[in-house]
């Protein structure tokens, strides 16, 4: 059994309240008047400047930077305005998104490599099991915290999902054509189905896990076998689904044929990331005796292929675009490339180039302070990657990774640690009675 | 390279990697080993070195990634910029999402054919070439284990019978 140590309980809590205040904070400062928006808008300038020139230069910057507020005042109309201080408004609630959604994205990525691990009857991971399930626990807090946020947004809390606006859908024909499909009733009935397939099947492949132990047959493998292939095939369709849903819609004027495919590559090699972590920490606690240098191999050689897969996916859904440049489609990658330059650009580096290298070597991947090393690269791009497909929709070049940025990641990060490893404390961290136990065991590559 | 071997013969993989290992703790250099199909752990068994046919392929593979780079900005962008269908051709980097499929390509082209070619260079395999088996059934059945003899013929052979070897075979080797 694995006892949760105090040090990483501790560990959660801090993150967790210091993410909270960090949050409440970027809640608090967020505006509520256009005037405070402009403001703030003005004093973020002066801030810049100052920061980055020398003392004389600052004086003359703020000067010329008044200058051109009052020149940009005039041309400003009202819209305007007001579309800068929900972006504003945003911020705090997008920071907070992103983070919810990434952290349950983790969780999600293990729950379809172990629903795939079942399926495939691996002959190498059964060792493993006790820790994906440990992860994948995160599901259930994850996804209704995800799902709360959304039914805040569905009541009219903060400006992330236009359409959920019936002034905006009002004025635009393209939503009210696509209103059929984007209405918040609809939406919340869709979330909620994809959110209890996928926690029923967490719950219940773990309860038939966990009666394998103590049962004298493989029934209960046979019947997680099938429940893990039958969940496949939900998860192919919802998670499709759910990326619409969840992320795409943000861009309600966008659309996109593999966008499925890409959040399910970069929730995909997350989850992988996280598994291959969780497990050496534990190995390293002595907890994980058996699991040896092939097994973090095999890891490492998915998170190097996985890696690989969701640059394929992010360049073809780029390239295509970018070569047909039809303006309806690219307007999504102008406002990336124009206003996120560095996280768009930077992601590609950290979850591409940078595993391409690192994890290319085949004993490197049997290092361990390399594949933590590489994973913690992953983790931060795939959180840019999420961050990427939300913000610039919601909040726009008002964009910053600040305190509400960092509140949001502290705070999930720390809920996520301490449900992982509170749920790895329920159970034996070795399954005993798995057909492919054995194999597993003598596992060697 | 002795001019008299002893070959051993033997009907099964198992016993082969045995002998293998014992005639390596006995300290007798073995000079070849042939099997009819992979021997999975042979190499390590023999003490052979890891191959380094991955390290020159990644090389290759740098090689293609340069040529194919080299070669569309210079017909693309340096020699002829035209406006095809509005393309950036002002500079490389602008037009270079229309390139990756080249670039990618090229890298595995040249990172699979130049490492295919290294491998039979160094594995000495070309068409036309000669054979080098010592007996036929080596690509049937049976595993064949290659001993040189320094005038202790009778020390191997009583160690090779020892290991289960079903026929045993002390034979001059041309060249």
């Amino acid at each position: 059994m694995y006892t949760f140590s105090n040090k990483l309980r501790i560990g959660s809590f801090i993150a967790m309240a210091v993410g909270l205040i960090f949050l409440a904070i970027g809640f608090v400062s967020a505006p509520s008047t256009v005037e405070e928006a402009k403001a703030i808008v003005a004093a973020a300038h002066d801030d810049g400047h100052g920061g980055g020139h020398g003392e004389e230069a600052t004086t003359h910057a703020v000067a010329s930077d008044h200058g051109a507020e009052e020149a940009h005042g005039e041309g400003h109309d009202a819209s305007h305005d007001e579309h800068l201080l929900h972006q504003l408004q945003n911020r705090p609630w997008s920071a907070l998104y992103v983070a919810a959604f990434f952290f349950f994205m983790i969780s999600l990525g293990v729950l379809a490599f172990y629903a795939i691990q079942r399926a495939a009857q691996a002959g190498w991971s059964p060792l493993l099991f006790r820790v994906m399930e440990g992860i994948t626990a995160y599901l259930v807090p994850g996804g209704i915290i995800v799902f709360v946020i959304l039914v805040l947004s569905v009541l009219h809390m903060n400006h992330m999902f236009v359409w959920m606006d019936a002034d905006v859908v009002a004025h635009d024909k393209l939503l009210q054509g696509k209103a059929g499909y984007l209405n918040p009733t609809f939406f919340l009935v869709r979330a909620t189905i994809f959110l209890g397939g996928w926690i029923f099947y967490r719950q219940y492949s773990r309860k038939l896990s966990l009666a394998q132990d103590e049962s004298d047959d493989n029934s209960n493998f046979v019947k997680n076998f099938r429940w893990s292939a039958g969940f496949l095939v939900f998860y192919l369709v919802t998670e499709s689904m759910m990326s619409w849903d969840w992320i795409m819609s943000v861009d309600p004027h966008w659309f996109s044929t593999l966008f499925g495919w890409y959040v399910f590559a970069s929730m995909f090699v997350s989850g992988i990331t996280v598994i291959a972590m969780v497990v050496m920490y534990l190995k390293s606690k002595g907890y994980l005796q058996e699991v040896n240098d092939s097994h973090l191999h095999d890891l490492a050689k998915f998170m190097f292929a996985i890696s690989i897969f969701w640059t394929y996916l992010w360049f073809a859904q780029f390239m295509l675009i970018w070569y047909a440049n039809i303006p309806e489609e690219v307007t999504y990658y102008v406002a990336r490339i124009e206003d996120y330059k560095l996280p768009f650009f930077g992601m590609l580096v950290m979850n591409f180039i940078f595993p391409l290298l690192v994890l290319m070597n085949s004993d490197y991947k049997r290092v361990n302070w390399f594949v933590v090393m590489a994973g913690i690269v992953v983790l931060a791009g795939h959180y840019l990657d999420v961050f990427n497909m939300i913000m610039p929709a919601t909040v726009g070049d008002q964009w910053h990774i600040g305190i509400p940025e960092i509140g949001g990641i502290l705070f999930f990060g720390g809920l996520f640690v301490y449900w992982v490893f509170t749920a790895l404390t329920k159970a034996p961290l070795l399954p005993k009675r798995n057909p492919f136990l054995e194999e597993s065991r003598q596992f060697h590559y | 390279m002795a001019s008299k071997v002893i070959q051993a013969l033997y009907n099964d993989d198992d016993v082969l990697m045995h002998a293998v290992k014992k005639v390596r703790a006995e300290h007798h250099h073995i000079e070849e080993v042939y099997t009819p199909f992979p021997v999975h752990g042979l190499d390590k068994a023999m003490g052979l070195e890891d191959t380094r046919i991955a390290i020159t392929s990644f090389m290759y593979g740098c090689l293609g990634l340069a040529v194919a780079i080299i070669m569309m900005n210079y017909i693309m962008i340096a020699d002829w910029p035209q406006d095809i269908g509005g393309k950036p051709s002002f500079s490389y980097l602008e037009n270079m999402p229309a390139f990756v499929p080249i670039m990618f390509e090229m890298t595995v082209f040249f990172a699979a054919h130049l490492m295919v070619i290294t491998f039979y260079l160094r594995s000495r395999m070309w068409p036309f070439k000669k054979a080098e088996n010592p007996d036929v059934r080596t690509t049937d059945d049976h595993f064949l284990m290659e001993i040189g003899v320094h005038d202790n013929e009778d020390e191997l052979t009583a160690l090779l019978q020892e290991t289960g070897a079903v026929e045993i075979k002390v034979t001059e080797k041309e060249s």
